[in-house]
């Protein structure tokens, strides 16, 4: 669509744009005069320099964290984005039972992230919950408030269980604005399944995967309640991610400063990797634009 | 008034906020000047604007002085000289 | 392709009633085939609904029940466990309350972010593109970076523990989110429609609210049920600015599992009060629910 110029538009955002600089810039000024800073309570601050940043830049606390949520990051993508594809190819195009797909599918979406967390804590018990009590009767020495690898291992199941859903129904919007024609073509041409996935329905979800990606890589980044609730960060630190660790430093040990320079440095993070992935998709919605008109 | 000594600013934290608000605004002066934001595709291989240039330079010295600490004890003004460098060079190339 | 071309020139295109008898022969043929397909998301479903019943059948089950041992069904089927709940003021109160800073930030997010999205769909202005990428920035920044400096912006004006402070917190993302998928919606209706009331000379809030908000009513619904969404099942902000008299259940389950010893079946059965607002509006919004988890995007 043809936008006309008209800076009288800024009229129109002006709500918006107050409302989220009230909720989002000034906490972040916040944040940044807090990490410069020292305190011991009572709105008492005395200048500290750059010693939090360098105290958190080289702690091996944050490291691991990072390296921690890093990891988690990467095993979620590696599960959700081919299991959401095989599903979304797997779905009906047609008739009542999509709709009852779609309903089924987004249940988990739904549901508060803590409950999703007691959900899965109480699952997984061996004595109360029915994973964990069909994993025990397996033989398997199984306990995710003890063991670390069963600790991980829980919470990903619970991360592929809450949010596979998200990459499957957007997989699955991809697929279905497909034109007919494509297939048929295909079809005349004696295209093989594969070919057929590798040359028209993976280039046409090219762009709703990359925003799964984003979201997943995102959320998954920045997740907090639902390991919180089940393993509380531990068995020692080792679902402690980043933000476990914020919250615990900030919320529980009140430490403002270091608190406050580890939430820049994740903010930092998080704003190059929202560009990066912004960047690319505007940049395929612009390299699909002339290909449309070209057909 | 309202009491803002909670939001505990310091004088340093201060010009660094008036400094940025300061591009930012000077970036729209710009643009009101000379609309269209002068894009074109740079070493990045995609199209960038002043904006996208601003924000990268900004962006990226952020990461330099993170790694400037990171890296020395030595004292950060020297970080603030490669990140003028690094402004230099986004503007000129990407 | 170009190889294949040729062939698609000699042969005509098949008709539409073609085609879907072909398709329809070639499901018959493959029906074994297609049968295997349907395997794979019928198993994914029973793999999401495992968790969820399990949930719902302790909390029909008594405390004693649970603990004796595993039962694969309510043996003993109870609603005492929810009868606690609706019996106990600082149970059923939290309820309330999360509802009530839920309606709250879903009214405040569609009403600001309605000009907004009308502004991003419409027209190109100074800045735009930026600040449709700084919204953007908002929805991925991690609560956590957010908790403790909104807990210090929102007792500095007196705010803590108001549902008003949780609605305005949560605001941090439900704005750009309600204005990047009303942009989605906004965008699929076409300008020539603007125009044409102007000639026929509405004027713009006559135009907006009598023409434009019909013809994306169903956007508005999905933008504000997600909304709601996102601020039900958020908790770290809204534990983070409430004590008592705004507290969500949310954190109210928190805090009573750890007091009473861990009370399964009160538990659960919150646990399925909080899923019910989510499952029962669902149906209405099926068809765009990929559109609102993708930020309007797809």
């Amino acid at each position: 669509m043809e936008k006309t110029w008209n800076n009288k538009a800024w009229f129109f955002v002006l709500p918006v744009l107050l409302l989220v600089a009230f909720s989002a810039v000034i906490p972040l000024m916040t944040v940044v005069n807090y990490s410069v800073q020292d305190t011991f309570g009572n709105n008492q601050f005395f200048w500290a320099g750059t010693e939090w940043f360098t105290e958190i830049l080289t702690s091996s606390r944050f490291h691991d964290a990072l390296m921690r949520n890093l990891l988690f990051s990467a095993i979620i993508l590696a599960i959700e984005v081919p299991l959401g594809i095989l599903v979304a190819l797997a779905m009906p195009k047609k008739g009542i039972w999509v709709s009852v797909c779609l309903v089924l599918m987004a249940l988990p979406l739904l549901i508060p992230w803590n409950v999703v967390g007691t959900i899965w804590q109480v699952f997984a018990r061996t004595d109360i919950g029915l994973l964990g009590y069909a994993v025990a009767s397996m033989g398997i020495n199984y306990n995710y408030g003890q063991n670390p690898l069963d600790a991980w291992v829980t919470v990903i199941v619970m991360d592929v269980w809450h949010w596979t859903s998200l990459v499957v129904l957007l997989c699955y919007a991809g697929l279905v604005s497909i034109p007919d024609a494509y297939y048929q073509a295909a079809k005349i041409d004696g295209a093989s399944r594969w070919a057929v996935f590798r040359y028209i329905q993976l280039p046409k979800m090219g762009r709703v995967l990359l925003i799964a990606v984003l979201l997943r890589f995102m959320d998954s980044f920045m997740i907090y309640t639902e390991p919180f609730v089940v393993t509380g960060g531990g068995p020692g630190s080792s679902t402690t991610f980043l933000s476990i660790d914020l919250v615990k430093m900030a919320v529980g040990q009140f430490d403002l400063g270091p608190a406050a320079a580890m939430s820049l440095v994740y903010f930092l993070i998080i704003l190059l990797l929202s560009w990066v992935f912004y960047t690319a998709m505007t940049n395929v919605g612009a390299d699909k634009a002339p290909k449309r008109d070209q057909l | 008034m309202i009491d803002l000594s909670w939001m505990a600013w310091t004088w340093p934290t201060a010009i660094f906020f008036v400094a940025i608000f300061g591009l930012i605004a000077l970036m729209g002066v710009w643009e009101y000047v000379s609309p269209g934001g002068h894009p074109r595709v740079g070493v990045l291989r995609f199209e960038t604007t002043r904006g996208d240039r601003l924000f990268v330079s900004l962006l990226g010295s952020a990461f330099l002085c993170l790694g400037w600490l990171w890296a020395t004890d030595l004292s950060l003004w020297y970080a603030l000289v490669l990140c003028a460098v690094f402004f230099v060079l986004v503007f000129s190339l990407v | 392709m170009t190889a294949t071309e040729p062939t698609r020139q000699n042969e005509p295109m098949p008709g539409p009633g073609h085609s879907e008898a072909a398709l329809q022969s070639r499901e018959e043929m493959k029906s074994g085939r297609f049968r295997l397909k349907a395997l794979v998301p019928t198993i994914y479903i029973i793999f999401l609904l495992f968790p969820v019943y399990w949930l719902i059948s302790l909390s029909f089950k008594t405390n004693q029940e649970i603990l004796s041992g595993l039962t694969y069904w309510p043996r003993n089927f109870t609603l005492h466990n929810y009868s606690v709940i609706f019996n106990d003021p600082t149970w059923y109160e939290t309820y309330i309350n999360s509802m009530t800073y839920v309606v709250m930030n879903m009214v405040i997010s569609v009403a600001v972010a309605l000009p907004a999205a009308y502004a991003f769909s419409r027209y190109r202005f100074l800045g735009d593109k930026h600040l449709f990428f700084w919204l953007l920035t908002n929805r991925m920044a991690p609560p956590a970076v957010f908790a403790l400096p909104f807990f210090q912006l929102y007792s500095a004006f007196g705010l803590i523990d108001t549902h008003i402070a949780v609605a305005l917190a949560h605001c941090l993302f439900n704005v750009p989110l309600a204005v990047w998928i009303l942009e989605g919606f906004m965008s699929g209706v076409p300008k020539e429609i603007d125009e044409t009331a102007y000639i026929d000379g509405y004027s713009f809030p006559r135009f907006f609210f009598r023409i434009f908000m019909p013809l994306i009513a169903s956007g508005i619904g999905v933008a504000a049920f997600f909304c709601f969404m996102f601020s039900w099942v958020e908790l770290l902000i809204a534990r983070t600015l409430t004590v008592t008299d705004a507290k969500p259940i949310a954190a109210a389950m928190t805090r009573t599992s750890s007091a009473t010893g861990l009370d399964y079946g009160v538990l659960t059965a919150a646990g399925v009060l909080t899923i019910i607002p989510g499952a029962i509006v669902i149906w209405f919004v099926r068809n765009h629910i990929a559109k609102g988890f993708a930020l309007g995007r797809v």
